[in-house]
């Protein structure tokens, strides 16, 4: 026990979980934290929006595994946040944000900056504290980091009105937090995972269908021992990119709208599916009713409610993931009695080989899918690609195979324009010793561009490259295919001059207008001690394919806008 | 699928913001409320909801496990519909135009074992006690008088016997 503000309660409370740093940007109601962090060790990194803070702690988060911490001023501050804790919510990052309020007396007074914060990110957060005495501070810090990481990660919030900040109380920070209503469960029912491991056996074409939930519940490992021990062929979510290597002789890559070919048209014939941390998104599955129409499906999460939310499914189990897999390896191993699997690996090689896609000879040409493999070539497999949200994102999807669990960082659940950038700062600070990259749309830069000032003040180098079409390429693909080619509100034109936009905020602009300098450039990027932006100007009428329109089944991949209908 | 009635009973934390969680959970999901009930329990610190919905099997359990993931949630049982004590209280003012009437319905208050509490010109107020089809079924007998105004609390219940 020991007297002291809550802002100082705060920011021990913070350092006692592991937190070492935070992104934020102040205002009147969080000044008593800030003056705070002069005495304390936890660095603050300032953005330049809150919404980018937010974003910097979401891409700290999945790259490390740990909560990434934001805070924001009352009011504006706040709801500048919520886009930020909203991306975090739809794809379970442990995001923890901390907004100033106005003091307790003034609360419902409709003060100045006042807003009602809990209020507004109840729907997008796992849960939003507003302690209304300084004493209640250790116990909710505790509480909050507990929420955010364990079980299905997410966002929680802690709204500190002023006057709670200021106060000193006698403090005693508890070693252990007991949330009654909060009880993850983690450990898989015998029966089911019994039941599991002998539709598994028994099938003859099976298939592991991952997802996020295997990166953050570190289970890769685990996940990759099954899928040797099965012969089975893995499929990935978007997000679940880099949970099974992309190299492996067993990988497909992803599935869904944007998704390999082989891995889509694998899937739909698969007799068995194992679908682990995967929540069975529209975006993966095409149409619901056509998805693995007759397969057996195991689905696997921790989240109760994902089980049977979208499709009702065979043999739903509630577990951790990496828990539920150990034990299921066990159970499998017991078994031994192992199916011939020869003629499902004679077909996937089949179905690989039909699908040429992927090839694009030795031009050099700055051809979007190429610039993507290139990346690859010569990031080392534990270097972080983040991307933004549109042709871009799924350019990176198709040809970018991640190796290494987080190292693909992508806004999936709610595609937020702008996030790749601040989340490859946030990367870099979890991860100082590994190249980050964002793979960016010219439109997405534009939405974050200015935490380059982050980046350059704070000596946080990362690389961004732009795949520059002057157009917001994605909603143009789409109303060239499905509305005539009738172009709305989607040309950007040729401004800015990227180059010399990035060069203003004291960063490293260089231009590629072929493969060969696009190499050279990126070799030099990905090595220079100062964020660097490589643009690109490529095709705007260059689509993305192969793809499943909206509202098929995943069997009807078009690989051109000719094959549309 | 067929759709019915479920009675969700649940145990939540007494504090503020409770209510709008769940509320807001429900209009999130496009789930709908019939009725909610809110009372202490034997624990300080907790209260009872008891809410019921309409649907198939499918929305009620989504309902549950989307309940059940609010922190500020203790305890979510379904409840089985028959073997449930059901109580719902209504107050009733229902047009009296003529002595006639107010024979009649004072005979109908009496054969449902309602209370009578006020009569006034033109009006009485019955109080109805009972599972909501005993309430639902006054409502068909006394509809015809005419019904100025109504109150129901919705459903409390408990499960019968030693399973808690
Ligand atoms: C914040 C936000 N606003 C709008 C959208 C809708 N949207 C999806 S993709 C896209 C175009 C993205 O353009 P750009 O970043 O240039 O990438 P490109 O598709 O050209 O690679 C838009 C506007 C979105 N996903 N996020």
């Amino acid at each position: 026990m020991s007297n002291m503000s809550g802002s100082k309660a705060l920011l021990e409370g913070l350092w006692n979980e592991g937190a070492r740093v935070v992104f934020g940007l102040p205002g009147g109601a969080i000044m008593p934290v800030y003056d705070a962090f002069l005495d304390s060790e936890i660095r603050h990194i300032l953005a330049r929006h809150e919404q980018s803070a937010a974003h910097m702690a979401d891409g700290y988060a999945r790259a490390s595994g740990k909560p990434g911490i934001c805070m924001a001023t009352s009011g504006p501050g706040a709801t500048n946040l919520v886009t930020g804790i909203a991306t975090a919510f739809a794809d379970s990052s442990p995001v923890i944000a901390i907004t100033g309020q106005v003091a307790t007396p003034t609360i419902g007074k409709d003060a100045f900056q006042e807003c009602d914060t809990v209020g507004i990110v109840t729907p997008i957060t796992k849960y939003a504290f507003q302690p209304m005495q300084s004493q209640e501070i250790p116990a909710i810090v505790k509480k909050a980091f507990k929420i955010a990481s364990t079980g299905r990660p997410g966002p929680v919030l802690i709204d500190l009105p002023r006057d709670v900040q200021i106060n000193v109380a006698n403090m005693s920070f508890p070693k252990k937090v007991d949330i009654r209503g909060y009880n993850p469960h983690i450990t898989p029912h015998p029966v089911q995972t019994k039941k599991a491991a002998d539709l598994l056996m028994n099938s003859n074409k099976p298939m592991i269908w991952s997802g996020g939930g295997i990166i953050i519940s570190n289970a890769a490992p685990q996940l990759r021992e099954i899928a040797e021990l099965l012969m089975a062929p893995v499929v990935t979510s978007l997000i679940g990119k880099g949970g099974f290597p992309e190299n492996h002789p067993l990988s497909l890559g992803p599935i869904g709208m944007h998704g390999r070919p082989e891995a889509n048209k694998a899937i739909c014939e698969a007799d068995c599916i194992l679908a682990v941390g995967v929540r069975f998104s529209d975006r993966s599955t095409g149409r619901f009713d056509e998805f693995a129409k007759d397969a057996h499906i195991i689905h696997i999460d921790i989240d109760p409610a994902e089980l049977g939310k979208n499709k009702k499914v065979e043999l739903p189990i509630v577990a951790d993931v990496g828990i539920a897999l150990k034990s299921l390896i066990a159970s499998l191993k017991r078994k031994i009695v192992k199916r011939d699997k020869t003629l499902w690996s004679k077909r996937l090689q089949e179905i690989k080989s039909q699908i040429r896609e992927g090839d694009f000879g030795s031009s050099n040409e700055l051809y979007q899918p190429k610039i993507v493999q290139k990346m690859r070539e010569l990031l080392p497999s534990n270097g972080i690609l983040t991307t933004e949200v549109g042709k871009n994102q799924m350019w990176g999807e198709l040809y970018y195979q991640a190796i290494e669990p987080r190292t693909w960082i992508t806004s999936t659940g709610l595609g937020t324009m702008g996030f790749g950038f601040p989340a490859a700062i946030g990367a870099k600070v979890a991860k100082p010793e590994v190249p980050v990259v964002d793979l960016a749309g010219d439109g997405s830069f534009r939405m974050t561009e200015n935490s380059l000032s982050t980046c350059i003040e704070e000596d946080i180098p990362v690389t961004v490259v732009i795949l520059n079409n002057s157009t917001l390429g994605m909603v143009e693909q789409w109303q060239r295919l499905f509305y005539n080619g009738r172009y709305s509100g989607v040309k950007l034109g040729n401004t800015p001059d990227f180059v010399k936009l990035v060069e203003a905020y004291g960063a490293q602009g260089l231009r590629a207008q072929s493969i060969k300098e696009f190499e050279k450039a990126f070799k030099e990027a990905i090595n220079s001690e100062v964020t660097t932006v490589i643009d690109c100007p490529v095709a705007p009428e260059e689509d993305v394919f192969p793809f499943v329109a909206p509202g098929r089944g995943l069997n009807e991949v078009i690989f051109n806008s000719e094959d549309k209908n | 699928m067929i759709e019915r009635t479920f009675i969700l009973s649940t145990i939540v934390e007494n504090k503020p913001g409770v209510l709008f969680r769940v509320a807001n959970m429900f209009r999130r999901r496009g789930f709908n409320i019939d009725s909610i009930s809110v009372g202490a329990i034997e624990e300080t610190g907790l209260s009872r909801m008891t809410i019921t919905i309409f649907g198939n099997e499918n929305v009620a359990e989504q309902t549950v496990k989307q309940m059940s993931k609010l922190v500020d949630i203790i305890k979510i049982q379904v409840l089985d519909y028959e073997d449930a004590v059901r109580r719902e209280l209504a107050l009733i003012k229902i047009q009296v135009t003529s002595n006639k009437s107010l024979s009649e319905l004072t005979n109908y208050c009496s054969i449902f074992r309602n209370r009578v509490i006020d009569v006034s010109p033109g009006s009485m107020i019955v109080e109805v006690t009972g599972t909501p089809e005993k309430i639902d079924a006054f409502l068909d007998i006394v509809s015809g008088y005419g019904i100025k105004e109504m109150a129901r609390t919705g459903i409390t219940a408990l499960q019968r016997g030693t399973k808690k």
